[in-house]
């Protein structure tokens, strides 16, 4: 079966974000961007279903600006075979990004949907799922384990109180949790490789979606600063600041 | 317009955090109804009814509800969401498995983990790992939104509130529940305690978290861990703390071993005493501890058992 992968391209998640001066967003001007952690959890997995056999060819497409070329090559080095481009004026909602993935399913009609969790950028955690509704698909979401097994799939799901596994039918939508896999290394004859790869670069117009965007954002803040601490010297300082100071412990 | 809640709960029990969720739909103003939906809820609906604000249960019962999967959940809610002006449920990991899928059935935008109520179409949500908050606005005339449950006090028990059946939406027949393995525990739930103890990569192991455990329970606190404990397998997922795991406040957050990465950070720096343990005192975490120690954790824990 076809596996379909939708990637995003975010800040790298080691870079701490700073708020604009006039409060209007973070600002993202030379900021390092990388492959969502967790879109990259996505590819791997596809890419292991291919070595396993189970799935034959990996689609993976990226909705946003330009650049997000340089997101789908680094998927395609793991081990994508084709990619979609679909440029937008500015960052899609997830409503929108999922109608496209809509159309984009109707068109590939993969048998999995495989897709991070959240982008750590919005922290959203929505596309996944708005899919599922849009095409009727059931969904695996936070996933830790995927078997794929004749017309059903079962997923491993992350949960609060620990584990639950979940029996879909295909197609399906999988969102990927941070253990489902230990996402590999590319390697440079891959990086190489990749760049020759079919990608298809596409506009939302292409599908007929128009951009939705209900929700604005009227102001972006930093967060409340905390006040700095103190350091102590020992555990019976730090027990009677707590009791005494902190108020916290009787 | 009034308001709808979806309440969490175990089929016996009410999820304390939907308290929390009502008290965000407080906020906003209006009638309160609480949507309960699982195999055998009656006790749930009767608790829901007590909860301060709300004026109207709908109890809805069907086998294929009790694990609240999200294909028939969604489904339920949106029958009855065009009734609403607002449709929320608490930022969990069932609340976040569903919502979105009832936003794009109704066709709207869905607006994640709120911390803040501005007026009834304006609200404040933290976007970056907590990085930054954005205030954000929304146009579409049914409001779908999650709740992150330590931002808002949880609404009293002086309700009485009338309860309705609703009838059961057909059976999606797409997904089905297969098995759960629930994580067992006598201390208190991590996100709703008041004392949260939480180990890092310097536990070196998951033995030595039996010191963790024994200040935890002197405390009478949950015990979480930081992404890197739980990778190393020292302890299970669900006890992780951070952006992509439990978000937590509580009074008194003890972090022993912990470096204090961005993505941990995300999840607990809104707790209000932080008291940091830590061998290398150029640790980020010491940069939001109130109270700092710089110490081997296997000295200080035992000594910190010691004096409590």
């Amino acid at each position: 079966m076809k596996i379909l992968v939708p990637v995003k391209r975010v800040v790298d998640y080691n870079v701490k974000v700073r708020v604009k001066a006039d409060q209007s967003d973070v600002d993202l001007a030379n900021v390092k961007m990388d492959i969502n952690p967790f879109c990259d959890i996505a590819v791997e997995e596809a890419v292991r279903l291919k070595e396993q056999g189970v799935a034959t060819e990996i689609v993976v497409v990226s909705i946003g600006e330009a650049k997000a070329e340089e997101q789908i090559r680094r998927a395609m080095a793991i081990g994508a075979d084709r990619g979609i481009l679909i440029t937008t004026e500015a960052p899609a909602s997830s409503l929108t990004v999922a109608k496209l993935l809509k159309a984009i399913v109707a068109e590939e009609e993969p048998g999995l949907v495989i897709l991070g969790k959240q982008s750590i950028d919005t922290d959203n955690n929505q596309t996944g799922q708005m899919l599922g509704a849009l095409t009727g698909m059931p969904q695996g979401t936070f996933a830790s384990k995927v078997e794929v097994a004749d017309n059903k799939v079962n997923v491993t799901r992350e949960i609060d109180g620990g584990l639950q596994t979940v029996g879909l039918t295909l197609p399906a939508i999988v969102t990927t949790d941070l253990r489902l896999n230990e996402p590999r290394y590319v390697k440079l004859p891959d990086i190489m490789k990749a760049k020759r790869k079919p990608l298809d670069k596409k506009t939302p117009a292409d599908y007929g979606v128009e951009e939705k965007r209900s929700v604005t954002t009227l102001n972006v803040a930093p967060p409340a600063e905390r006040e700095a601490g103190i350091t102590v010297s020992s555990v019976e300082e730090l027990v009677e600041k707590l009791k005494n100071e902190a108020k916290v412990l009787s | 317009m009034s308001i709808l809640v979806i309440a969490e709960h175990n089929n016996s029990e009410l999820a304390p955090v939907t308290r929390n969720v009502v008290a965000a739909a407080q906020q906003i103003g209006g009638d309160i109804h609480v949507l309960v939906a699982g195999k055998s809820t009656d006790s749930v609906a009767e608790e829901a009814a007590k909860i301060t604000g709300v004026t109207k249960v709908l109890n809805s019962v069907a086998d294929h509800y009790e694990h609240a999967l999200a294909e028939n959940l969604s489904n339920l809610v949106a029958s009855v969401a065009s009734d609403y002006g607002h449709v929320l449920a608490a930022a969990t990991t069932t609340g976040k498995n569903f919502m979105p899928r009832v936003a794009a059935l109704m066709d709207v935008e869905q607006v994640s983990e709120i911390i803040a109520v501005e007026s009834a179409d304006t609200f404040k949500r933290p976007i970056y790992a907590g990085n930054a908050i954005a205030t954000v606005q929304s146009a579409d005339p049914i409001k779908v939104l999650t709740v992150r449950g330590t931002a808002f006090e949880p609404a009293g028990l002086d309700g009485s509130a009338s309860i309705e059946s609703l009838a059961a939406q057909e059976d999606a027949g797409i997904s089905e529940f297969v098995g759960e393995e629930l994580a067992v525990s006598d201390r208190p739930e991590l996100t709703a305690a008041g004392v949260v103890v939480s180990g890092g990569r310097g536990m070196q192991n998951g033995d030595n978290f039996e010191l963790l455990y024994k200040v935890a329970d002197k405390l009478g606190a949950a015990v979480g861990a930081s992404r890197a404990a739980v990778d190393e397998g020292f302890v299970p997922n669900d006890m992780q703390v951070g952006q992509t795991g439990k978000i937590v406040a509580p009074e008194l957050y003890i972090a022993v071993g912990i470096s204090g990465q961005i993505q941990h950070l995300a999840g607990m720096k809104d707790s209000k005493v932080i008291v940091a343990i830590n061998k290398d005192e150029e640790a980020p975490i010491f940069q939001v501890a109130d109270y700092g120690l710089v110490a081997d954790l296997f000295e200080a824990l035992p000594e910190l058992e010691k004096a409590l």
